[in-house]
């Protein structure tokens, strides 16, 4: 046990140095797609194929395969941002900057999407595209704005390490705000809309219906995953790009290349 | 002697006294928003139409929505001046604690942009025929709200000190942060004019006066210190 816990610890510290997160990093992206390819055709398998239509909204329930695990996504993505900037604020860690900058646009993208597809879900089943008394449509597009408003934020200034400190306090300050902003929607709702619109009342989900989604849910957690770690490896590159680890990891790459180019002539 | 022997409280005071005498000599800063407020007001009557009971009926959301409006534009100079002329850095120098004159300058700009709030918007109220007890429960709730409101955009204001383009900026961050203050801000008037108690919503609006008053000073100085070590 002890033995363990001095690993994760090591490991921790490690994944903190931008160059062992490189190299580490490096290791984890195969696996990471091989196990996404897997996910992600069971998953679309079992919801577009062997679950079974809906008895009221037939077949168009089948967004919610992309709806609910983006919709999950765009938030959990925020929580990770923002501890990523307790970490940059506290610590002054610079492996938590990168994450949460690489990190900023994918949440954003993750919660455009849970808009989207909520209002081509909303055509066929509610008759609108967007309706302005629905407490979740308002609070997920009030969570994009919190997000633009953070990205932009962090790229209004001319030295890079101000940004990234005014948007990690922002992402703070946000995930404070979250909760209250989401719970005085729902209030709202009920204030001016007393249940005139009973949208998609959940009734318990069969098996068949929810396992796909559980699998989706897992597969989107892991592909934002790979996307963070693909950006954050760039990133890396761009800011140590004067270090020397950096600059012998080009010198190789060039020698390999031209010693395939020699070989090829 | 060490620094600590000066009082919070005197420090607090000599600060509110000099922001206050500043604002007083720059009129134009905390009477422009004002003034906005008014003006955009009697805008919607000319293009809503003069039909009394709609007016009535939309009255509590664009007063609330133009207070917000001119909150966030008393904003751009809230800290500006200070930090130019180095004000800003003094305080953080000197020996009291920094949050003392955050408190101070968040006092003051309550003082200078949100109070004559209390007392314009429900004036305006009355010119838009609403009535009775939803005028009181007008002022309650802005004497509630005001406060928080200045504690959102004074923190928003101290993060976009040294950004380019902070104008805009500003109102990307601010707006999305005044949502909850909104929501219960109308929602108290719009119960009570529909003959219901307005309480709960006070309630609420008095849970986020408790809240921002008592953690704004903090992050406002961190935000502050940010700002001013990049500078």
């Amino acid at each position: 046990m002890n033995n363990f816990w001095t690993y994760l610890t090591q490991l921790y510290h490690r994944l903190a140095s931008p160059k062992h997160f490189y190299l580490l990093s490096a290791l984890w992206i195969k696996p990471l797609i091989f196990i996404l390819l897997i996910l992600f055709s069971v998953g679309l398998f079992g919801a577009l194929v062997l679950a079974p239509a809906d008895y009221q909204q037939g077949n168009s329930f089948r967004i919610i395969y992309v709806h609910v695990p983006a919709a999950l996504l765009s938030q959990s993505a925020y929580l990770f941002i923002a501890a990523c900037a307790l970490m940059t604020l506290v610590w002054r860690m610079k492996m938590a900057a990168m994450l949460a900058k690489v990190a900023m646009p994918i949440g954003a993208s993750f919660a455009l999407l849970t808009l989207v597809s909520g209002a081509i879900w909303g055509r066929p089943t509610w008759g609108t595209w967007w309706l302005w008394g629905d407490a979740r449509l308002m609070s997920s597009l009030f969570l994009l704005f919190l997000y633009l408003g953070m990205m932009a934020l962090r790229s209004a200034f001319q030295d890079e390490q101000a940004g990234i400190k005014a948007s990690s306090l922002l992402a703070l300050i946000g995930v404070v705000n979250i909760p209250v902003i989401k719970y005085s929607v729902y209030w709202w709702n009920s204030l001016h809309q007393p249940a005139t619109l009973k949208l998609t009342e959940k009734p318990a989900m069969q098996m068949e219906m929810l396992w796909p989604l559980l699998i989706m849910i897992i597969a989107f957690y892991l592909f934002f995953a790979l996307m963070v770690i693909l950006q954050v490896r760039n990133e890396i590159l761009r800011n140590e790009q004067k270090s020397r680890w950096v600059n012998e990891l080009v010198q190789k790459k060039t020698d390999q290349s031209g010693a395939q180019e020699n070989a090829d002539v | 002697m060490h620094s600590s022997s000066v009082s919070y409280t005197k420090v607090f005071i000599s600060q509110l006294k000099k922001d206050l005498y500043l604002s007083a000599l720059k009129r134009s800063e905390w009477l422009n928003p004002l003034i906005f407020l008014v003006l955009v007001q009697s805008l919607f009557p000319l293009a809503l139409g003069a039909d009394p009971a709609l007016l009535e009926k939309v009255a509590p959301a664009l007063l609330w929505v133009t207070a917000l409006l001119s909150t966030l534009i008393s904003l751009e100079t809230l800290f500006q001046e200070d930090f130019e002329d180095g004000c800003l850095e003094q305080m953080l120098l000197a020996g009291p604690p920094f949050f003392v004159f955050c408190m101070a300058k968040l006092f003051c700009h309550w003082l200078v942009s949100g109070a004559p709030l209390v007392i314009i918007c429900p004036l305006l109220a009355a010119s838009f025929y609403i009535e009775g007890e939803a005028l009181w429960v007008m002022a309650l709730s802005l004497l509630l709200a005001t406060p928080s409101l200045s504690c959102i955009s004074a923190l928003a204001s101290a993060l976009t000190l040294n950004a380019r383009r902070g104008g805009v900026l500003l109102s990307l961050i601010v707006l999305p942060l005044y949502i909850p203050i909104l929501v219960f801000g109308s929602g108290a008037i719009m119960q009570s004019l529909a003959g219901e108690s307005a309480q709960g919503a006070l309630f609420m609006l008095a849970a986020f006066l408790l809240l921002s008053v008592s953690l704004a000073p903090f992050v406002l100085s961190s935000a502050l210190k940010l700002s001013i070590s990049d500078s």
